[in-house]
């Protein structure tokens, strides 16, 4: 096992289910030569040639309608935007074509193609380039969405996305594509629906998705100094939701409290916290606590987009104040 | 069209503008001290100040991620330019939007833009505001040629054809969106033969000559003005910086840059002024030395400006 960083990780992946499956093709902007915007597809080009990684002209729609149809007559395409944000330009061909395809046709088509898409802020990238979109997806039946936090994760759910029959949203972060961590040198699945419990605890749940399972642990370890105990939960796909886990967590640590960076309202963390009151309410020693962005679009200026996004510090006041 | 001596000055001056901000620009991302992407509009300067010269404050143009020369030629203002792009609360957006948002309502500019292909339609709903109050004013549209194939670019144009709004879409074609070159984004040379699906007049100029740009957009924008509808301008140029600053260039082809920039577009038209007496080197060294004088106190008001408040971070969501 080599230490990665996530980009490498993701790189490792295409390449892997590239030489074992020639039905994989990528489709994106500046994929080729250039290695995408931020480097994800670097040297695949050189190894796999223009057939297998094309570089498109900018057009979204175009781009994932291209990869709808090029799945539904047979291949496994992979597409890259360069950042979430522009999927605004092809939502139709997503969620109008692609993700109901295989329910409107009566199941007889599969439509198994993967949209990689970086999100998140922190780069000064400002309010079209800095969004994290995931609830837009999780909304839509016949998408799957998937949240990699670490580069194992990375690795390890690109490959499940790659094989699986249906259209999966693969939303990176772009502040993650640095971080570093161990990735097995062999191809390997990590299964969809099946929540990591990243750390274990007592006291409270903290749910967590992408780059904030990383502030939730450091929140963790902050508050472990003060003697609470938290169990952070990543779910890795927020479509499938593998509510088991989280509900298991919150009946023995009787809290919850759900952390991502997408604007609060509205977002993914309102249907963990809608399904556990639902399901484990009577479990409940404290009501769900959410942490989110406020309800804004991400900021340009560094004082602003830094108080925009959530921070360890948030998590854990809220979690002080849960516990009275 | 026929220019005074003293627009022939103006739009120089403006070139030099446009060259010396982007320049201070690319300095200070350099040392780290602008937060987020810039991309430089170096080069081309020729292009937004031919299109705006004849352009009136009441006009309205949709600009580009790329929007410092456009805004710059529009009018704008460099001490809230400069205050936005350094993320201050004296920017144009008060420090939220950054270089890719800079917008001045009052000067007709409704925007740069973070979405590749996003100002057409824009620029089409502004000419249906013209036409609805039966003004006589037009909308500049300024998109890339990778712009150009997005499909709001194409819808865009077929709307502004079919309803007659007085839209000039100008195109400047660098020749690449990011690494990608035309001859690899689309299978025509000029993207001015797209005219032709929509039945407007599709023209192809030099975009390093400003009188050529300018000649070409006074026709399209009195065209417009009349109520004959959009037009398309194509005008050829190049970016001489990468995409975005800390872009390697690895697609570019050897000597591609230096050809371009023996075509710069500045000292072409310094020298023409010059020989027919327009300018002296005098005059040319006032103007320059003026311009960084601005500059320079445009700098200083936004470095001196405050970083905006956190407090600031959820007002303006809604009107
Ligand atoms: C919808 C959308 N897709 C992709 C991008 C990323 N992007 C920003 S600029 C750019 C290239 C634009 O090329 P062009 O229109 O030719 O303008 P130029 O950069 O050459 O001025 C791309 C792909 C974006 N901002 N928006």
């Amino acid at each position: 096992m080599a230490t990665k960083t996530y980009l490498q990780a993701i790189n490792d992946g295409l390449r892997q289910e590239m030489e074992r499956d020639s039905n994989i093709i990528l489709l994106g902007e500046d994929i080729g030569r250039f290695g995408g915007c931020f480097g994800v597809t670097q040297g695949l080009f050189d190894q796999f040639g223009e057939d297998r990684v094309k570089d498109t002209p900018i057009t979204e729609s175009a781009i994932i309608g291209a990869a709808t149809g090029a799945a539904a007559a047979g291949l496994r395409p992979v597409a890259e935007l360069m950042f979430v944000d522009f999927i605004g330009v092809a939502m139709d061909q997503l969620f109008n074509q692609a993700a109901k395809m295989h329910f409107m046709f009566g199941g007889k088509i599969k439509i198994p193609m993967v949209v990689r898409m970086p999100q998140g802020a922190g780069l000064g990238a400002a309010a079209q380039h800095s969004q994290s979109l995931e609830a837009w997806f999780m909304h839509v039946p016949g998408l799957k969405v998937v949240m990699p936090a670490t580069p194992y994760d990375a690795k390890g759910l690109l490959i499940s996305a790659i094989r699986d029959d249906n259209p999966v949203v693969f939303l990176e972060h772009k502040l993650l594509y640095g971080t570093t961590g161990e990735v097995p040198d062999d191809p390997y699945t990590i299964d969809f629906g099946k929540a990591n419990i990243c750390r274990k605890g007592e006291n409270l749940t903290i749910v967590a998705t992408s780059q904030m399972v990383l502030t939730a642990l450091d929140a963790a370890e902050q508050l472990a100094k003060e003697g609470i105990s938290c169990e952070v939960i990543d779910p890795r796909t927020i479509s499938p939701l593998d509510m088991g886990t989280i509900i298991e967590s919150v009946k023995k640590t009787h809290a919850l409290l759900v952390v991502h960076e997408a604007v609060k309202i509205g977002g993914a963390g309102a249907e963990i916290a809608a399904q556990v009151a639902e399901e484990a309410f009577d479990y409940l020693d404290a009501p769900i606590v959410r942490v989110g962005a406020p309800f804004t679009p991400v900021p340009f200026s560094t004082p602003l987009e830094q108080a925009f996004i959530p921070n360890a510090g948030r998590i854990i006041e809220a979690v002080r104040k849960m516990r009275g | 069209m026929s220019l005074s001596n003293e627009q022939m000055v103006g739009m120089y001056t403006t070139m030099v503008k446009i060259r010396q901000f982007e320049t201070r620009v690319q300095g200070f991302f350099a040392e780290g001290k602008i937060p987020g992407f810039v991309h430089l509009y170096i080069g081309e300067e020729a292009v937004a100040t031919g299109a705006c010269a004849g352009l009136r404050i009441t006009d309205y143009i949709t600009s580009t991620h790329r929007g410092h020369g456009h805004l710059i030629a529009k009018g704008g203002d460099l001490k809230q330019m400069m205050g936005e792009i350094f993320g201050r609360t004296t920017g144009y957006c008060k420090g939220k939007g950054g270089s890719m948002h800079i917008a001045d309502i009052d000067l007709g500019i409704l925007g740069a833009n973070g979405i590749v292909g996003g100002g057409g339609p824009l620029a089409n709903g502004a000419g249906l505001a013209i036409k609805a109050r039966k003004e006589d004013n037009v909308a500049v549209c300024f998109f890339g040629d990778g712009a150009s194939n997005q499909g709001t670019t194409q819808e865009a144009l077929n709307l502004a054809s079919a309803w007659k709004l007085p839209v000039v879409f100008v195109n400047e074609n660098n020749g690449y969106g990011i690494s990608c070159p035309t001859s690899k984004s689309m299978a025509v040379t000029d993207i001015a033969d797209r005219a032709a699906a929509y039945d407007i007049p599709g023209v192809v100029v030099d975009g390093n000559n400003v009188l050529d740009v300018f000649e070409a957009v006074s026709e399209a924008v009195k065209r417009a003005r009349s109520g004959d509808g959009p037009s398309l301008i194509e005008c050829k140029t190049y970016r001489w910086r990468g995409h975005f600053e800390g872009d390697a260039c690895v697609y570019r082809e050897p000597g591609e840059l230096e050809r371009w920039v023996e075509k710069d577009p500045i000292p072409r038209f310094e020298n023409k002024l010059l020989a027919e007496g327009i300018l002296t080197p005098e005059t040319v060294a006032e103007i320059k030395t003026a311009v960084e004088k601005e500059l320079e106190t445009a700098v200083t008001f936004a470095l001196d400006s405050p970083l905006p408040d956190p407090s600031d971070l959820t007002r303006d969501v809604y009107a």
